[in-house]
This record gives C-alpha cells, structure tokens and sequence, in this order.
C-alpha cells in the first residue's frame, strides 16, 4: 500500500531527473542565500551551474556537525525568519544543540513523508497510533504526530515517560501502533510483566522504532514480547526528522530512502570517497527540496550501506542497511573498533540474557579495558556457582570470537542497569584521552 | 523428603547481606540454615527458612533475583566417620553433590548436612534404602 503511489514508484530515471532538477535548484538557493555555502562552493572553485549531473555531486565540499555548531543558531537558514514556522534542534550532548527550523512547505513534505512512512509500515487510516516520541525540541513526536494525522490515524499524543500510564492507556484505548525507541519498547515489555498486563492481548500490530541503533537480534527479541511487526525507522533532525527512510512491511529488508527529497551517497568516512552500493560506510544525505535550512553532502555520522536493487514492495527508492552504529559511538577498544550495537547482538543470541548491558572502558595500566555488565533475571539464574561462571566465560568468548575484543563479563542484579525512557545510555567510557 | 531451599543473586557490594536479612526479618521470616558461595563478582546466599514462599515473594519485590531448589536434609552422627559413610555410599553409586553445607541441630544435637545433588530422587532412595535419616522439609522448618 502507498501514499503517493506517483511518487513511491516512479521509475528510476525519472526518479533521477526530478533529483536533478531539484538539486540543481537547490544549489542556487543555497549559493544565493547561505553565505557559508557561497563561501565553501567558492573556495572550491565550484558554482552552483557546473552541476550538469548528478554524479558531479561528488565534487562539492561536505557540510559536517561543526558546521552547524559553527552557524549557531540560525546561520545555515536559507530562508527569511518570516517564512520559519517551526524550530527543532538536537539534544547537543556536547556544547551547544544544532538548530533547525522549517518553512510551511517543509512542514507540509515532512507531515508526506512521515505519512508515507507509516504507510509503508503498514499503519493506516483507522489505526490508533500510540506516540511514545518525546514531544518537544525533539523532531520525534511532532513529526511521527503529524505524519499520523495525515494518514488518516487516530494519534494519541502521550510522548515518552509515566510507563504505567502509557501501558494502561495501550490497554483501554486499543492502541494498534506504537511508536518509540527500541529500548523504551523493551522497557515497556518488562514493566507491562510486573503489571500483569499480557501484550498478546493488547491489539498491537506494528511498532516503529528508531531514534537509536538496534540490531536484528533485538527485533525479534521486541516481536516475541510485544507481539508485534517491528519496523525500522532512520531520521535525524539536521536533514528533517523522522521519516528519512523507513523500511517496508513486505520485506523488512532495508530501509527505502525517500530520493525525491533526498539524495544519499555512502563516502569512507577517512577519506571521503564515494562507496558503491553494498559496500559500508558513513551516510551523506542531500537535502533537495528543503527551504529552511537545506544541507549540502550532509555527513550523518551514520555507518550503513545502500543498495539500488528493486524491492518486492514495488518502491523504486534504494535502500539503506539498518545502521551499525554512529561514527561517534563507536569505541576504539585496544584498536578495536567496536559499536555497542554489536555488543547487543552477542548478548541478545545468548540465551536468557535480557538486552538491558552496560559497557564499562576503561584504562588500566595504558591497556583498555572493557567490561561488559549483564543483569541476572530468574531465566538466567542458578543457585550453582559454576553455571553462573560459566555464562560470563560464554559471554566473554563469543565477544571475543565475534569482535576480537578482550572483555569480562560482571553479572549484576536486576533492574540495576538505568533503564531509558528516551535514548537508552549503553557506554560509560572512563577513559581520559 | 525434599527440603525447599532459596536462592538469591547478589552482587559483591556493600551492605547487600544486611539488606536481604533486613527484608526477611521485617517480613517475620525466620532463618534455618544459610550458606553463601562467592566468588570475586558475585554471591550466591542459599537459605532453608520457615516460610519460603512468602520469603521468596518479600526479595522478589525489592528487586532481588530469587530461586527455589529443592536440597536433601540428612542426620549425621556427630562421630568421627559420620559424613565419610555417607559420601562413601553415595560415590558407590556415582551420585555427584553439586555443594552441601552444615548445622548443628538445635535439641538432638546431632549435626544435619544438607545437600545438593545431580540426581535428587535416586540420592534420596540410596540415603534411606542404606538407613540414613533423611529429614522431611516440615521439620526443619519448623524446628
């Protein structure tokens, strides 16, 4: 089922025509409008019209982060505050948060392809969307909210938080569709067991999950405890929000970029070279058709790869590898690069072990050190000292056979790990480099 | 024949013995015999209480992670041989114990040993076809 039959299936050279129509106008804007962009393009000695097609994308410079720190707060805009109907921006764990802010009409393209999205999820019209997002200066509850509401969905607006509540609320209001972080659903699951309430009596059909990376391992975990379809969703606030890419219910096989407002390169993250498809990378995106504040060769930080084979869902949009990770989570342990994510995949495929691990670096001596912390439920205790010292060797040799990093494993009582109702925090790093 | 025995997960941390004995005794719940296994990262206490249903209820609510196991209670004579001549008998028949602990009971004042075993049911068979005392669950908790 599409949204915009039209636009989801158009074949791929047309689809490519209209990308570079679009670029090729958004390119002028930003030249015409951005003095940081006018700056860059000149400095590479590039103008806006030495774009004849899409491959010469490659030449233009990146945009990264600390450009948009750098631009703090409306520096990047391309439109006249007047015309600016919305302002989002990160969390900023680090110094201050990048700002993004949006015109009526990318408004109206984001509410599209939030729509298109659940669509292609299949959520539809009738469904009761539960958004568990947070609503705020977070892109994640008002773009999942208004994506909901032109679909045709009834929204419950609940946002993140009161866990009891949103559980009671799935309950009594039929809620069919959730939508929240991996791990807050998973934190959902287990205090729906305290509860006694049973997810296979709730009418949940499909969760939308994203906003952190998560592995496949934790997709069936969620599936068998919610006993829902869980769908992937990839989006960031600096290219729009939620909603960049999702995958389709038919194969759930890869998240489809929606190319007719984005276009998606994978370059090396060393060295900046375009990748081909299947080979892994960090995601640069495009924005073509955004107004207020459109991003050139945008450096996502995200680790994926992409592929432009045909679906069995019938979209032409390529499509994106479920992230592995952000460039910035991933932890070099004695030169070994590791992202938490497939820390996750080891432990879900033990069994009994419960995705809720902390990951403890450290440096002792000038050799890092990683701890690997896991909490011990009724599944996986035994009163035999030997079993329990048997799983953490367990866990420690497939971390090591798999990643070919060092760790110890420390079991730890339950509920001892913080539990997220947002981002889940996986890493204390302690090290001072 | 069986003895119903609890057994907590606890971390090596301070405070964490007193916290879970504070529970029980809060909860009026009498210990019988305990026996804690450590190691560097964890603890594993084993209890025989009075009441182990509502003790393993009282530490689940606080977060604990708890289990039941059921052990065998045997009499030993408190001589010189008395343990030796039930292990030996045991071993004749290969029975493994996973760990066993000791205490002394209160009126006869004849030492009882529990014990865990691989094979449960056919160690108790052995213990009682060879006129060891094996002691019902009940009066230990009551004892």
């Amino acid at each position: 089922m599409f949204f915009n039959e039209e636009f989801e299936t158009l074949p791929r050279p047309a689809l490519e025509a209209l990308q570079l129509k679009r670029l090729q106008s958004v390119l002028e804007r930003v030249y015409a409008q951005v003095p940081f962009y006018r700056k860059s393009f000149d400095t590479a000695g590039i103008k806006p019209g030495n774009v004849r097609h899409l491959d010469d994308l490659q030449t233009l410079p990146f945009t990264t982060k600390q450009d948009m720190r750098d631009s703090y707060p409306y520096g990047l805009f391309a439109a006249p505050m007047e015309e600016i109907v919305r302002i989002h921006a990160s969390s900023g764990t680090t110094g201050k948060p990048t700002v993004v802010g949006y015109t009526q009409k990318d408004i109206e393209n984001w509410t599209e392809l939030m729509a298109r999205s659940f669509m292609a999820a299949g959520a539809h019209k009738g469904d009761i969307i539960h958004n568990a997002y947070g609503y705020g200066l977070f892109t994640g509850g008002l773009g999942a909210h208004y994506g909901a509401e032109r679909l045709g969905a009834s929204v419950i607006p609940i946002s993140g938080g009161n866990t009891k509540r949103q559980i009671m609320i799935m309950q009594d209001f039929g809620s069919t569709v959730l939508t929240c972080t991996p791990s807050y659903s998973l934190f959902m699951a287990e205090e729906a067991r305290v509860e006694g309430v049973d997810f296979k009596k709730l009418k949940l059909r499909v969760g939308i999950f994203g906003a952190e990376p998560w592995s496949e391992a934790m997709r069936g975990e969620i599936e068998a405890k919610l006993n829902l379809s869980a769908i992937d969703i990839y989006g960031l606030s600096e290219i729009m929000g939620p909603g960049v890419a999702i995958e389709c219910i038919e194969a759930k096989k890869g998240l489809h970029i929606w190319e007719d407002h984005f276009i998606a390169e994978i370059i090396d993250p060393d060295t900046g070279k375009r990748l081909g498809d299947g080979e892994r990378g960090e995601l640069v995106i495009t924005t073509i058709t955004k107004q207020g504040i459109p991003l050139i060769r945008y450096r996502t930080r995200d680790i994926t790869s992409i592929t432009h084979e045909p679906c069995i869902c019938g979209r032409t949009h390529a499509r994106i590898t479920r992230m592995s990770g952000r460039s910035d989570d991933m932890l070099i342990i004695r030169g070994v690069n590791v992202f938490p994510s497939q820390i996750e995949s080891i432990l879900v495929g033990i069994e009994g072990v419960e995705p809720h691990y902390l990951l403890i670096i450290d440096r002792k001596d000038n050799l890092d050190t990683l701890e690997v912390q896991v909490e011990v439920d009724e599944q996986l205790f035994s009163d035999e000292v030997k079993v329990l010292q048997k799983l953490s060797k367990r866990i420690e040799k497939e971390i090591k056979d798999m990643l070919g990093v060092t760790c110890s494993a420390k079991l730890v009582e339950p509920k001892t790990i913080q539990r997220s109702e947002g981002k889940a925090k996986r890493v204390i790093d302690n090290r001072h480099l | 024949m069986k003895v119903e025995q609890i057994s907590i997960f606890i971390e090596n941390k301070s405070g964490r013995l007193a916290e879970i004995t504070r529970i029980l005794g809060e909860a009026d719940i009498n210990i019988r015999a305990l026996s804690l296994a450590d190691t560097t990262d964890f603890g594993i206490l084993r209890l025989i209480v009075n009441d182990g249903e509502k003790a393993k209820l009282v530490l689940k609510d606080k977060g604990f992670t708890v289990s039941k196991t059921e052990v065998v209670a045997v009499e030993v004579p408190d001589r010189p041989g008395g343990l030796a001549a039930i292990l030996q008998t045991l071993d004749a028949v290969q029975i493994n114990v996973e760990y066993m602990y000791a205490f002394v009971e209160r009126c006869g004042g004849n030492a009882v040993i529990i014990f865990r075993f691989d094979e449960t049911d056919k160690a108790i068979d052995v213990l009682k076809n060879n006129s060891f005392n094996v002691l019902a669950g009940e009066r230990l908790y009551c004892m």
